[in-house]
C-alpha cells in the first residue's frame, strides 16, 4: 500500500496581509519521501506528487484572491492588518476561554468531577474561534463530541457549560445531555453529537430551513450554519450525501472539516484513499478551500469569504482546516500512537501563541491587556467550576420528564385520563 | 361473504368493501374514502393550514408519489414544499431532522420503512434523542411516513414490520392506522404533534375504501395519540391488531359469533404510547386475550401486551394469552410459502378457539 507524504514545515504566522491564504499554504508544502511524523509506519511517496503550485486548482483561487483582495481594500485603509485591536482582543479572548476552560475540564475529570467520554479541544482552538466569531446569534453550530469551545464561542455561559458536564441541574441542557451533547436553542448550537456524521445532515437540515424560510416562506432570512465535524468523518456516507445535496440545493452552509490528522488512533493518511479533504468539494460541485488552521487569522480570512458566498445564496463551500489536538482523543486515551516529534512540532505552532505574538508584533496589544485578558478568563473558568460544584443535582422527578415535548405522549393514565395530568406523575415515584 | 384478499389486491386504485360491511345497510350519505385519498387529503389540509409543513421524500413531487399518495401535492404547493430528494435516506432524514430542530415542521416518506434502516440513526439518536437530551430545549417536530410490513410478494426485504423496533423507543411517538378515518386523524394529529412521529402505513391498504361520515372529512378533524379504539365489542374473548390485521380480526370475529364466540376486536392505532388501559380493561371483562400482529414473533408488540396484562390483570385471566405473529423467517417469495408466513383469517379463529378451549390446545408451531 502506498502513501503520500507530506512534511509540514515549521512556519511563523505570516504578516504581510497581502498574501492570500492558500497561497501561503501550498508554498509550504513541501514533498519528501522521508517517513513522514506521526505513523510508525515508513512511508513510500508514490508517483503522484503534488507540487505546491497543482494545490492551487481553479476553483480554489478562484474563491479566494478576489474578495481576499478586495477586502483588504475596503476594510483596513489606514493600516495593511487583518484585524482591528477590538477584533484581536476578542480572538485572543475567545481562544483562551477554550483553553483554559479545556484545562480546567481534564482537572476536574480526574478528580472526579466529570465522568464518561469527555473530548477535548486544545489545540484547535483557532477554527472555532475563527470560524464563530463572525456569525450572528441566528446563525446556527452543528458539532460533534469534541463541542465545548463550539459552544462557548457561539456565546453559551461558561458556567452553564461546566454544569452540564458536572451533570447538574443548572447545565445548558439541566445535566440531561453531558460532555457530547450540548444544546442550547438560545444561542442556536444544535448539538453535540456522538455519532460522527451524525450532526452533518442536521446541519443541512438547517441551512434547508433557513433557504425554505426565505423562498418558501418569503422572510428575510439568510442564517447561514456552520458544520464541524473531523477528517475520520469525510470518509463517512452522510457527509458525501449532505455535500451532494447541499451543492444540489445551494444550501446556506459551510462544511467545516477540522483535519487533526487523527481519528483515535486511525491516521488520517492510513484511513483515506486521498487524504486531500479539500478536493472532495469540488467533486460535488462546491470550492474547496485548505486553510492553516493553527493560525487564527488565516482561517478567519477565509471563513469570511465563506460565509459571505453562503449568505449571498451562492451555496455552500468546503473549508479543510489543517490544525492538531495537543490531547488525545478523549481523557480516556492514551495517546500512545502519535509521534512525540509530531507533537512537539504542532506545539511550537498553538494558535494562541501565534497571535500573541502578532497582536504584540503589531503593536495591537500590549502584554498588560493581554495578561489582564488571561487572568479575566482564569477568573470566569474558575467561577464556573464553583458554580457548578454548588448546584445541585438534577430532582428525582427530572427523570421523566422531557421525553416528549407534549407530555401525552406517556400516554393515558389507568384511570383513563392523560398521564401528564396526573399530579402524582413527576413526582419520581411514577409506573411508567 | 366478502373476504378482502389482502396481499392479492396491492394494485392502485383496487377498492374492496371490508368484512362485515356487505352485510350491513348504511345511509347514501355515508362517503366512502380510500386510504390513499386519506392520507393524501390529511396532508394537503395540513400543508395549507400551516405555512411550515413540507413533505420531502423520494418521488413524492414529479412522481406523484411512489404510491401516489402525495399526487397532487407538487403542482399545488411548490418544488419548495414537495420535495424530491436524491436516494439519501440518512442524508434526507437528517436534513429533515435539522430542520425540525430549527423551526420547520417536517413530513419525511420513506418508500417503505425497510429503507428507513439506513436512517436508523437519525430517526433514533437525533430525532428521538434530542428533546430529552436537551432537557426541553430543542424538540423536534417531524413526522416520518411510509408503508410498514408486507406487501404482496416483494420478497424478504421489502416485507419486514417496524412496529415493534420504533415501538421499544423512548422519545418516538408510533401511530398505525387501519381505516381512513383512522389514517387522516392519526396522520393530521401526528403532524400537529411537537415531537417525532414514526406513521406506519400498509401498502396493501392504500387502495382500501372506508366510510366516512361528515366529522372525519372536517379539516379539524383530529385523533388523539395514545388511544385505541374498539372496533367491535364483543364478551368472550379480546383480540388486539393493528393494520392490517385489524381488517383479518373483524372477519375471524364474524366466522367465531357463529359459532357462539363473541370476540371483541381493539385496532390498537397507537403503538407507543400502548393504550394499556383500554386492553387491560377488554381482557378484565373477557377474560382472554389473543394479539395480532404481522412482525416477527420475537420481542413483538404481542409480547409487550402480553407482558402488560401479566403485570396488571393477571388475575382476571382465563386462559394463557395467545400471540399470533408472522412466522420467524425472513418471509418468502414463493406464493404459497409467505401465504404461510403470515398470519390469515383461519389463524386467528383457531387461536380463538384454543383461548375459549373449543379445541384441544397444541404445541408451539411455526
Amino acid at each position: 500500500m502506498a502513501f503520500s507524504a507530506t512534511t509540514k514545515i515549521i512556519q511563523p504566522m505570516y504578516i504581510n496581509s497581502a498574501r492570500s491564504p492558500d497561497k501561503s499554504d501550498s508554498c509550504n508544502k513541501i514533498l519528501s519521501p522521508s517517513s513522514f511524523l506521526g505513523s510508525n509506519n515508513k512511508l513510500f511517496s508514490i508517483s503522484k506528487t503534488i507540487s505546491p503550485l497543482s494545490r492551487r486548482s481553479a476553483t480554489v483561487v478562484a474563491v479566494s484572491s478576489d474578495v481576499v483582495k478586495k477586502k483588504k481594500v475596503e476594510s483596513n485603509p489606514a493600516s495593511n492588518l487583518l484585524i482591528t485591536k477590538e477584533e484581536g482582543l476578542e480572538l485572543y479572548e475567545d481562544m483562551i476561554l477554550g483553553r483554559a476552560f479545556e484545562d480546567m475540564c481534564a482537572q476536574m475529570y480526574y478528580r472526579g468531577k466529570m465522568f464518561g467520554f469527555v473530548h477535548l479541544y486544545n489545540g484547535q482552538e483557532a477554527v472555532s474561534t475563527g470560524f464563530i466569531k463572525l456569525l450572528g446569534n441566528r446563525d446556527c453550530v452543528v458539532s460533534t463530541y469534541r463541542d465545548h469551545v463550539h459552544a462557548l464561542s457561539k456565546g453559551v455561559p461558561a458556567r452553564a457549560v461546566m454544569s452540564e458536564l458536572f451533570g447538574k441541574a443548572t447545565g445548558c441542557c439541566r445535566g440531561q445531555g453531558g460532555s457530547m451533547h450540548m444544546f442550547s436553542k438560545e444561542h442556536n448550537v444544535l448539538g453535540g453529537f456522538a455519532f460522527i456524521g451524525e450532526g452533518i445532515p442536521v446541519a443541512t437540515g438547517a441551512a434547508f430551513t433557513s433557504k425554505y424560510r426565505r423562498e418558501a416562506l418569503k422572510e428575510d432570512c439568510d442564517d447561514v450554519t456552520l458544520a464541524f465535524f473531523g477528517d475520520g468523518t469525510c470518509n463517512n456516507g452522510q457527509f458525501f450525501e449532505c455535500l451532494n445535496m447541499a451543492a444540489l440545493w445551494k444550501l446556506p452552509i459551510v462544511f467545516v472539516v477540522e483535519n487533526n490528522l487523527w481519528a483515535i488512533g486511525m491516521s488520517h493518511l492510513r484511513a483515506t484513499s486521498d487524504p486531500q479533504i479539500w478536493k472532495k468539494g469540488p467533486a460535488f460541485g462546491m470550492p474547496g478551500v485548505h486553510v492553516d488552521g493553527m493560525d487564527v487569522l488565516k482561517v478567519r480570512e477565509v471563513a469570511k469569504e465563506a460565509i459571505t458566498r453562503a449568505r449571498r445564496g451562492e451555496g455552500p463551500t468546503l473549508v479543510e482546516c489543517e490544525t492538531y489536538r495537543f490531547r488525545g482523543h478523549s481523557l480516556a486515551d492514551p495517546d500512545e500512537l502519535r509521534d512525540p516529534a509530531e507533537k512537539a512540532h504542532y506545539a511550537t505552532r498553538d494558535p494562541i501563541t501565534a497571535l500573541k505574538k502578532y497582536l504584540m508584533e503589531n503593536s495591537l496589544a500590549s502584554e498588560a491587556e493581554l495578561t489582564a485578558i488571561e487572568k479575566k478568563i482564569e477568573e470566569v473558568v474558575e467561577e464556573a467550576v464553583e458554580f457548578a460544584d454548588k448546584s445541585p443535582v438534577p430532582a428525582r422527578s427530572q427523570l421523566l420528564e422531557n421525553v416528549f415535548a407534549d407530555p401525552r405522549g406517556f400516554g393515558i393514565g389507568p384511570d383513563g385520563k392523560y398521564r401528564c395530568e396526573d399530579p402524582k406523575f413527576t413526582e419520581g415515584t411514577a409506573q411508567v | 361473504m366478502l373476504r378482502i384478499m389482502g396481499k392479492k389486491l396491492g394494485a392502485p386504485g383496487f377498492t374492496a368493501l371490508p368484512a362485515g360491511l356487505a352485510l350491513r345497510s348504511y345511509s347514501s350519505s355515508a362517503k366512502q374514502m380510500t386510504i390513499r385519498e386519506a392520507i393524501n387529503s390529511a396532508l394537503d389540509e395540513e400543508m395549507a393550514a400551516d405555512q411550515s409543513v413540507f413533505l420531502m421524500g423520494e418521488e413524492v413531487g414529479e412522481y406523484q408519489g411512489a404510491y401516489k399518495v402525495s399526487k397532487g401535492l407538487l403542482q399545488k404547493y411548490g418544488p419548495e414544499r414537495v420535495v424530491d430528494t436524491p436516494i439519501t435516506e440518512c442524508g434526507f432524514t437528517g436534513i429533515g431532522v435539522g430542520a425540525a430542530f430549527y423551526g420547520l415542521r417536517p413530513v419525511v416518506e420513506f418508500m417503505t420503512f425497510n429503507f428507513a434502516m439506513q436512517a436508523m440513526d437519525q430517526i433514533i439518536n437525533s430525532a428521538a434523542k434530542t428533546n430529552y437530551m436537551s432537557s426541553g430545549n430543542i424538540s423536534v417536530p417531524i413526522v416520518f411516513r411510509g408503508p410498514n410490513g408486507a406487501a404482496a410478494g416483494v420478497g424478504a426485504q421489502h416485507s419486514q414490520c417496524y412496529a415493534a423496533w420504533y415501538g421499544s423507543c423512548p422519545g418516538l411517538k408510533v401511530l398505525i392506522p387501519y381505516s381512513s378515518e383512522d389514517a387522516r386523524g392519526l396522520l393530521k394529529a401526528a403532524i400537529r404533534d411537537p415531537d417525532p412521529v414514526v406513521f406506519l402505513e400498509n401498502e396493501l391498504l392504500y387502495g382500501e375504501a372506508f366510510p366516512v361520515s361528515a366529522e372525519v372529512l372536517d379539516s379539524g378533524f383530529c385523533i388523539p395519540i395514545g388511544k385505541a379504539k374498539i372496533e367491535r365489542e364483543g364478551k368472550h374473548v379480546t383480540i388486539t391488531a393493528f393494520s392490517k390485521m385489524v381488517g383479518f380480526s373483524l372477519q375471524a370475529a364474524e366466522i367465531l359469533a357463529k359459532d357462539g364466540i363473541d370476540a371483541e376486536v381493539i385496532n390498537l392505532r397507537s403503538i407507543r404510547p400502548l393504550d394499556r388501559a383500554t386492553i387491560n380493561a377488554s381482557v378484565r371483562k373477557t377474560n382472554r386475550l389473543l394479539t395480532v400482529e404481522e412482525g416477527f414473533p420475537q420481542h413483538g408488540v404481542g409480547a409487550e401486551i402480553c407482558a402488560s396484562i401479566v403485570e396488571d390483570s393477571f388475575g382476571y385471566l382465563d386462559a394463557p394469552v395467545e400471540r399470533i405473529t408472522g412466522a420467524d423467517v425472513p418471509l418468502p417469495y414463493a406464493a404459497n410459502l409467505e401465504r404461510m408466513a403470515l398470519p390469515q383469517v383461519e389463524d386467528i379463529v383457531r387461536a380463538a378457539k384454543r383461548a375459549c378451549y373449543r379445541s384441544l390446545p397444541i404445541a408451539a408451531t411455526a
